[in-house]
């Protein structure tokens, strides 16, 4: 745990608080209505990483652009697609932010600018680059967000992005959240170079490398890169250093790595670690926490009964998106 | 005005660049090279290097980026410099541009333009020489193009632009030398018909691309024979036009289908599917297909001519459908 004071007000910290507990009880739900078969298809959870979402999301303006990774359900809460929309579509109902076509692995919202959810690893990386591309030719300045996992490193694709990235000067803030497991694959078993911002650096971009279970670090990190990108109008590398409680997916039986690892790394855990230090540091009694962790489950029981009354979307509908309409 | 197709293609390029902003190249040695092709020659210096992105070798990389800034709301077209160097873009095609819309639930379309050449003829061999539109043909979410004319090279680029969902043009690399009629201003091409190229009463060919002017030829050399060939032009691989095959079909109740792509599983395997199932009772004999011999196209002249629908095959499949004389 940290020994560096939190630097935030109350109401501030709380805030980032209140994001990795919404992300934490709401993907806990999610692993009971699995059990239940409520949801179906791949379900990848994003426990334990939940500062990284939380800690950098927030500092993205409302009309900066997302393109995330199939472990997304953390970036959307944050991002602010509603718990109910999120829940329907976990449930595949009509009412969920992709109508039920995409479920977990695609989450879409046009509102927020968010991209997906996308189930191919760096599949959405042309696509971050592309966005930014298209603020840079209309003389719009944002910043466009990537999010990806560091088995994304190893693909071409990676290669490619960052080159066109980093060629044409564009405002992309590359988010690798290394969480040291491709799937089953620890990131030594799969790359020459293990060390990310190496990789990353020789493409002439500034990297940053960032302690993933720390909300504070990554909070602040977020401010100076997002701030980068902005400003210089050019991409940035982040590596947050995470690790995921959970197996890779609800059909993996964790079976590659040590479960002294996991609880080493859950000492580190994000959310109880912070919650301790507002604790410490006076920002935050016990009660404080009972009563923003009971406003965050009444908020997941509302969603799921949400997507409990959701309906499904017609047969008859089932072509429909496959082309825009005339 | 009598212009090359290639002309056809760089002024439907010019028009679309001078008339949107949001319209902006993007490929290989589009820019300073002129293209492989010599389709966007001068155009760098006209339009400058923000809208005539010379892209390093990165298929996957610039045809996804191609996909992110149309979402960011503009209007690229992409250019791969031939089919088989699509394939290095293929996860983005499929896995992106043709999925997004229907997987959003209908939030995002994706007005991406992807031109690429595509066809053998001219010896060079394996890697450059297929036709592989028919497979494009096979995705849900794209559109396929195949312009054979120098109308359409310049008509259906334009409906191209216009569309709201990805499409994937197929220009046929033999095709760009050759000089058509192009009307000043030039007509609107309807993207979603195909045409009646030739009419006739005893079989239909049916085909696209660089074959429509064999099937043309085969349809001269039959009507000296004195057998009438109607030849349809396929313009638009996906969504077909059934309508307009089956028309002729049912009159002609005779089809050939000519299709440079493998004859397994090809667009030819489709069309004459579609005839079975919908013009069965129609037809006086089964339906016949000219395509490809199943073999990565040969450099050599003599192999590749082997390996290539040639005029003699289809009035050979013409002659082989009807009674003898």
């Amino acid at each position: 745990m940290s020994d560096v004071p939190v630097p935030y007000e109350r109401d501030y910290a709380l805030t980032l608080l209140r994001h990795m507990l919404r992300i934490r009880r709401f993907e806990e739900k999610c692993a009971e209505l699995y059990g239940q078969q409520k949801i179906r298809g791949f379900l990848h959870l994003y426990i334990g990483e939940e500062a990284v979402a939380a800690g950098a999301i927030p500092v993205l303006k409302p009309d900066d652009a997302l393109v995330c990774t199939y472990r997304e359900h953390g970036h959307a809460l944050v991002r602010g697609i509603a718990m109910t929309a999120l829940m329907a579509e976990m449930y595949g109902k009509r009412e969920g932010c992709s109508r039920g076509r995409g479920g977990s692995m695609h989450i879409y919202d046009a509102r927020t600018r968010f991209y997906g959810g996308n189930a191919i690893v760096g599949g959405g990386l042309p696509m971050t680059v592309g966005l930014a591309l298209a603020d840079r030719l209309q003389g719009i300045r944002r910043v466009t967000a990537g999010f990806f996992g560091e088995g994304a490193m190893a693909e071409g694709v990676f290669h490619e992005s960052m080159n066109l990235a980093a060629l044409w000067k564009l405002p992309v803030l590359f988010c690798c959240e290394n969480n040291l497991y491709a799937m089953g694959t620890r990131l030594e078993r799969s790359e020459s170079q293990t060390d990310l911002t190496v990789k990353a650096a020789s493409f002439g971009v500034p990297v940053r490398k960032v302690d993933g279970m720390d909300v504070v670090a990554v909070h602040e990190a977020a401010k100076e890169a997002v701030a980068f990108v902005r400003e210089r109008q050019s991409p940035l590398f982040v590596e947050f250093q995470t690790y995921r409680f959970r197996a890779h997916s609800m059909f993996d039986p964790d079976l590659y790595r040590d479960k002294a690892e996991i609880e080493e790394w859950k000492q580190r855990g994000p959310l109880h670690t912070f919650t301790d230090r507002l604790k410490a540091q006076g920002l935050m009694t016990e009660d404080d926490f009972q009563r923003l962790d009971g406003e965050v489950n009444a908020e997941v029981a509302a969603a799921v009964a949400f997507a409990e009354q959701g309906s499904w979307e017609p047969i008859a509908d089932l072509t429909r998106d496959v082309y825009t309409p005339p | 005005m009598k212009i090359t197709y290639r002309e056809a293609v760089r002024q439907a390029l010019h028009d679309a660049l001078a008339r949107d902003p949001r319209v902006f190249l993007m490929g290989e040695d589009v820019g300073r090279y002129g293209g492989s092709y010599a389709v966007t020659k001068g155009f760098l210096d006209e339009f400058g290097p923000e809208r005539i992105r010379d892209t390093p070798l990165s298929e996957l990389a610039f045809v996804g980026c191609g996909v992110g800034a149309a979402l960011g709301g503009m209007r690229p077209i992409v250019e791969v410099m031939t089919v088989n160097f699509s394939l290095l873009a293929l996860d983005q095609i499929m896995n992106n541009a043709a999925l997004l819309r229907h997987m959003s639930g209908g939030q995002f379309s994706v007005p991406l333009v992807i031109r690429m050449a595509t066809g053998a003829g001219r010896q060079l061999a394996a890697q450059h020489s297929h036709s592989l539109e028919g497979w494009y043909a096979h995705i849900p979410g794209i559109k396929i193009l195949a312009p054979a004319t120098v109308e359409d090279a310049y008509g259906l680029l334009a409906a191209a632009l216009a569309d709201p969902d990805p499409v994937l043009i197929f220009e046929h690399a033999l095709l760009y030398n050759m000089e058509g009629e192009l009307a000043s201003p030039p007509a609107a091409v309807d993207m979603a018909r195909a045409w009646v190229r030739r009419a006739g009463t005893d079989v239909t060919l049916i085909t696209y691309g660089g074959m429509l002017w064999k099937a043309l030829d085969a349809a001269d050399a039959l009507a000296a024979d004195g057998i009438s060939a109607e030849v349809i032009d396929l313009r638009v691989l996906r969504p077909l036009d059934n309508a307009t095959f089956l028309e002729s079909v049912r009159r002609t109740r005779r089809a050939v289908v000519v299709d440079e792509g493998w004859r397994s599983g090809s667009l030819a395997a489709e069309v004459s599917a579609r005839i079975m199932e919908q013009a069965f009772y129609d037809l006086d004999a089964p339906v016949a297909r000219v395509c490809s011999a199943e073999v990565p196209i040969p450099y050599a002249k003599h192999l590749e001519e082997a390996a290539l629908p040639q005029v003699s095959r289809i009035v050979a499949a013409v002659k082989a459908l009807l009674p003898s004389r």
